[in-house]
């Protein structure tokens, strides 16, 4: 497990270019800055700036070399490499209030912006006049989208938003791509419409509630499953099929704010917890499990405190108790807001990283993982 | 040239209302809830039977209605059960309920707090302390992102 602290101040977004030696990330400014790996070390090597506000996404496009960044100044831009320097698109996305996220799609033609407009808009680039246009999907959300993740056919895109609800859509769109097949999730896909919706399906809950906002959605790799997490710490699958089956586990945790797949069954999320978790879902059980911290803290050494020490202590506390750890025993010291997969892909990954709140990230080996801690099985 | 500014009737306008993009909850068919049975929980009491009036009084809750009385009537019936409790039975109360179970007694334990009584908070604190060991700050985390309480 690799810590590297960046900066003081949060992480906003980042990522990885298509062999992992570069990373981009937003330093919590308008700026977005690239890091070359170098043996141990990092070296920035390029800084783009052209946002007047806070980059809020960016997506690297691992074929086409492509980055795409969003900010909350209602604009996104492509940046291409010409002669050593990245040069920046711009693209109209015809929003009245920031861009909250941005997704490549998997063929890397076009990409997806969610924003606090309470619409997607998905754009592409149009030879004719040389220029990204985008078309907007606007029913039926009604808050800003938090989160997007595309289906691996190019047409399905899962979107998370404020409105309590993860909703699928169509991107489809008709003049860079063929008419899908049918999928699991429907087979009629006219571009905007809703292919799933959580919390609509029947399941009256006992407790009642709409849940909170969706943080983060994921699709795995054969996209026949959807996973979300919630602002009411809960997290959720959803299966696509005849018989559309959503699962639930509601965590004792805080609310967890990233997730993504690492095998077709199990999921790591992470949140304000501070910590990686790992979840494991049965398929044929149709159950969500909690699987395990992922996060072994050193054991904080346990040395005999001195006479001294324990008089010092009583006296600044005036009590008896053995007062809690006040330092976090994580790695990451604050809230981890994103997690990307490095090698694997989301079926099989071996490494995955984490940046947060505290301007730090952290490379995780999921076979360091397995051996580390006992009863951990991603199956 | 300079409009009056005597009149302040204009600040009593709710402009949110007039938003016409105002984010409005569904509308949650309210299967008639009718809040727990107050008969059979005050049965359950007086037997000595406090867990199985525990499970009792957690069951229909109110949460569809917009019925104030009811959700009142459910609170105070429900502070009645955990009143009952001796401090030593508490743990084994909440051990027996399942996790929606928790995240309930949660929510009306906060009820509880908002209008303290005689007492009322040195019981819900104890079974405060209780539920949290089992439900972990998640369950508190659902008390407060959730759009139809108790």
């Amino acid at each position: 497990m690799a810590y590297h602290s960046f900066l003081l101040e949060p992480i906003s977004c980042h990522a990885w270019n298509k062999d992992r030696s570069q990373i981009a990330l937003c330093p919590n400014n308008h700026e977005v800055h690239i890091y070359q790996k170098d043996g141990t070390k990092w070296t920035r090597i390029h800084e783009l700036k052209e946002h007047n506000g806070q980059v809020t996404g960016i997506d690297w496009a691992p074929d086409s070399n492509r980055i795409v960044t969003c900010g909350a100044d209602r604009n996104a831009y492509v940046w291409t490499m010409k002669d050593g320097a990245w040069k920046p698109t711009l693209v109209i996305l015809r929003i009245n209030r920031a861009a909250r996220c941005v997704k490549w799609s998997p063929k890397e033609n076009k990409f997806a912006v969610g924003s606090g407009s309470r619409l997607i808009s998905i754009c592409y680039f149009e030879q004719e006049n040389d220029w990204w246009v985008c078309k907007h999907i606007k029913k039926p959300i009604r808050s800003t989208i938090l989160s997007l993740d595309w289906h691996p056919n190019n047409v399905l895109l899962a979107a998370g938003s404020c409105d309590f609800k993860c909703r699928m859509f169509s991107a489809y769109i008709k003049e860079v791509e063929e008419k899908p097949g049918p999928t699991p999730w429907g087979s009629k896909m006219p571009f905007g419409e809703v292919l799933f919706e959580s919390g609509t399906s029947g399941a009256a809950d006992q407790t009642g509630g709409g849940g909170g906002w969706v943080h983060s959605v994921c699709f795995s790799q054969s996209g026949n499953r959807l996973a979300w997490t919630s602002h009411d710490s809960t997290v959720s699958l959803a299966e696509g099929g005849k018989t559309r089956t959503v699962n639930s586990l509601s965590s004792e945790t805080l609310p967890l704010l990233c997730v993504t797949f690492i095998t077709e069954n199990s999921l790591v999320a992470a949140g304000h917890d501070c910590y990686p978790v790992l979840f494991v879902y049965d398929g044929a059980k149709g159950s969500l499990t909690f699987g395990g911290k992922l996060d072994v803290p050193k054991q904080a050494s346990q040395k005999g405190i001195s006479a001294r020490e324990r008089f010092q202590n009583l006296d600044r506390r005036a009590s008896e108790t053995q007062s809690t750890d006040k330092n976090l025993s994580t790695l990451h010291k604050n809230s981890i807001s994103q997690i990307s997969v490095l090698n694997g892909g989301k079926n099989n990954c071996t490494r995955f990283c984490t940046t947060g709140m505290d301007g730090g990230m952290c490379l995780w080996d999921v076979k360091t993982l397995e051996s580390a801690m006992k009863d951990l099985k991603i199956v | 040239m300079s409009k009056s500014t005597v009149s302040a009737r204009f600040r009593r306008v709710d402009v949110d209302e007039y938003d016409e993009n105002k984010f409005v909850d569904e509308e949650d068919g309210a299967e008639n809830q009718m809040g727990p049975d107050e008969a059979e929980v005050d049965s359950l009491i007086r037997q000595g039977n406090l867990n199985e009036a525990l499970h009792a009084v957690l069951k229909n809750p109110p949460i569809n209605t917009k019925n104030q009385n009811m959700k009142d009537r459910a609170e105070g019936l429900v502070l009645k059960v955990l009143s009952a409790f001796k401090s030593s039975d508490i743990e084994k109360g909440v051990q027996s309920l399942d996790r929606n179970g928790v995240d309930l007694l949660m929510k009306y334990i906060y009820k509880g707090f908002e209008r303290p009584s005689e007492n009322s908070s040195a019981v819900l604190l104890q079974w405060h302390e209780k539920a949290l060991a089992v439900g972990g700050v998640g369950s508190i985390v659902r008390v407060l992102t959730a759009r139809k309480t108790v």
